[in-house]
């Protein structure tokens, strides 16, 4: 039987430059973020970042680790629009692939069934087109609403992940995971999306099997084994975005966060505090201490 | 409560709550201050059967917009996968903020200047614009009636106007509507020949001319030009009893 526990470094060596990432949760809602410092500590570069961004996208722009990001919107939620975002896009600093939330979802159902493209009515005559030049249209095989030829569609390109990292409320060792919050995001097509070996899910607590669903109900299990290759046990690892019913955001965390892309000076002095860290471990007894 | 004593946001909530009139039982999905509070106004009077969203993922059958200090009332859960197969399948009238609209409604929010690769400012991002706009009834609320919101071209288009829908054909345009813009000023429509904007009510206490000077393209602007309709009795005893009693709105828009 096959225990998947590791450490955040564990995922991290699993992980190459110039990868493909997926990034589960929602803006600042129940993001992976200790994988996500794990990264920033790490020599990985030239990421491709797959996001419904949040602080993740940012801090990964602003600690230099993205070439690329594929994103719909990024945002804090109690501040709209991400500075470390704005930044590095306004700079140049990183290319991007920009698409409607929802044909975003059916990049990730693409990958995850296996199929090149799903057909879609999102994005004509949008400027989808403008923003992602390799964008194609498909033509259906079968009759237009009113009998004439067939509609012209937007065919949505696969997402195709080489990993995954989602932040879940609890799992088990083997990867089995529920979340206990209102929403599921869209975590389990991020993983499904993703490679087998690459797809890595962290979890409040770790817990046997048996009491997975002890604090929510059988639909709360939405992520299984089938799609797990590794489990962090990472506490409080969503912080500082929220991870309802356990913990709401940090907004003061946050704040001071979205204030250090002010100045290079005030990025260098949030960095040396918050991520120029040995570990998670210390990360947490810091915010602890706060 | 009198008449009388109504504020330039209870008019801009009535407005709101205008846009969606004769929806019947779809999803209002109103996105901010003004707009949620015109929603909710909409299905405590005129449009029982609308569904609302809590801002997370739930639709609550509650009357107040913002704080539900007795609980919320759950219809049904709504996470945002939900959300877009209730987008896709068109029983949905969403309300947006432009950052810039053209005169046949195409919408920017994502970013202004500079080049698409390299933007002078980066905002929101395209987020659900693109799919809204083709999927099921859309309509604007403007905070800040402006030449820099109400402009010639939009440096991205994120929502489609009616020019591009109409010149894709029925693929886009079958399922394609741009209602109506609320302003802090007017009442928009596209109820011309060629879906350009019309000027359909100014607010009590201004001028057509105002609009006009705030307005960066011609607007199509009719002989008479009503002013928009007056909050009720009932209408304001909900707004300020029930809906929202804090007056979020008239931070939004004050007199």
């Amino acid at each position: 039987m096959a225990d998947k526990r590791m450490s955040e470094d564990d995922v991290v060596a699993r992980l190459r430059s110039g990868m493909t990432i997926g990034i589960g949760g929602w803006g600042s809602r129940r993001k992976p973020m200790s994988l996500v410092r794990a990264i920033v500590r790490s020599e990985l570069r030239d990421l491709t970042v797959v996001s419904y961004g949040g602080p993740d996208v940012g801090l990964l722009c602003a600690a230099g680790k993205v070439r690329k990001l594929v994103f719909a919107f990024v945002s804090l939620d109690s501040i709209p629009l991400e500075p470390h975002f704005r930044k590095a896009r306004q700079s140049g600093q990183v290319t991007t692939e920009e698409y409607d939330e929802g044909q975003f979802l059916l990049g990730l159902q693409a990958a995850a069934w296996r199929v090149p493209f799903l057909p879609t009515r999102v994005g004509l005559g949008s400027d989808v087109f403008r923003l992602d030049p390799s964008l194609r249209t498909v033509t259906s095989p079968y009759p237009g609403p009113d009998g004439g030829p067939g509609e012209e569609l937007v065919a949505m390109p696969a997402l195709e992940l080489d990993a995954a990292l989602v932040h879940y409320n609890r799992a088990d060792e083997r990867g089995n995971a529920a979340y206990l919050g209102p929403d599921p995001y869209f975590d389990d097509l991020m993983l499904e999306a993703a490679a087998t070996g690459g797809r890595f899910l962290s979890a409040e607590r770790i817990v046997p099997t048996a009491e997975l669903a002890a604090d929510g109900c059988r639909h709360s299990l939405k992520v299984s084994r089938l799609m797990v290759d590794g489990v962090v046990e990472a506490r409080n690892g969503a912080h500082p975005t929220s991870c309802v019913p356990d913990y709401e955001r940090d907004e003061a965390f946050q704040k001071e966060y979205a204030g250090s892309a002010r100045t290079d000076e005030a990025w260098a002095e949030f960095s040396a505090a918050w991520l120029e860290l040995p570990d998670e471990a210390t990360y947490q007894r810091k915010v602890a201490a706060r | 409560m009198s008449v009388e004593s109504f504020a330039r946001a209870d008019v801009c909530a009535v407005a709101i709550a205008e846009t969606f009139r004769g929806d019947g039982e779809i999803l209002a999905n109103p996105i901010g201050t003004i707009p949620m509070v015109g929603g909710r106004l909409a299905r405590a009077t005129f449009e029982p059967d609308l569904m609302m969203t809590d801002g997370e993922a739930a639709l609550i059958a509650n009357d107040e917009a913002f704080e539900w200090p007795d609980g919320k009332v759950l219809e049904a859960w709504n996470p945002y996968r939900r959300m877009f197969d209730i987008v896709w399948s068109g029983r949905r009238h969403v309300i947006m903020s432009p950052t810039q609209i053209d005169r046949y409604g195409n919408m920017n929010f994502a970013a202004i200047g500079g080049d698409l690769a390299q933007p002078k400012v980066q905002l929101l991002g395209l987020r659900g614009a693109p799919g809204n706009t083709i999927c099921h009834p859309t309509s604007y609320w403007v905070g800040n009636h402006n030449a820099k919101t109400f402009v010639e071209q939009v440096d991205v288009v994120c929502g489609i106007g009616y020019d591009r829908a109409a010149a894709l054909g029925p693929v886009a345009s079958r399922f394609h509507e741009i209602r109506r813009v609320v302003t802090n000023l007017c009442v928009i429509d596209f109820d011309t020949a060629d879906h350009r904007m019309r000027l359909r009510s100014v607010h009590p206490g201004v001028a057509v001319g105002e609009v006009v000077e705030a307005t960066g393209f011609e607007l199509v602007v009719p002989d008479e030009v009503p002013v928009s309709r007056l909050p009720t009795d009932e209408e304001l005893r909900l707004l300020y009893e029930v809906i929202d009693p804090t007056n979020l709105r008239g931070k939004e828009v004050p007199d």
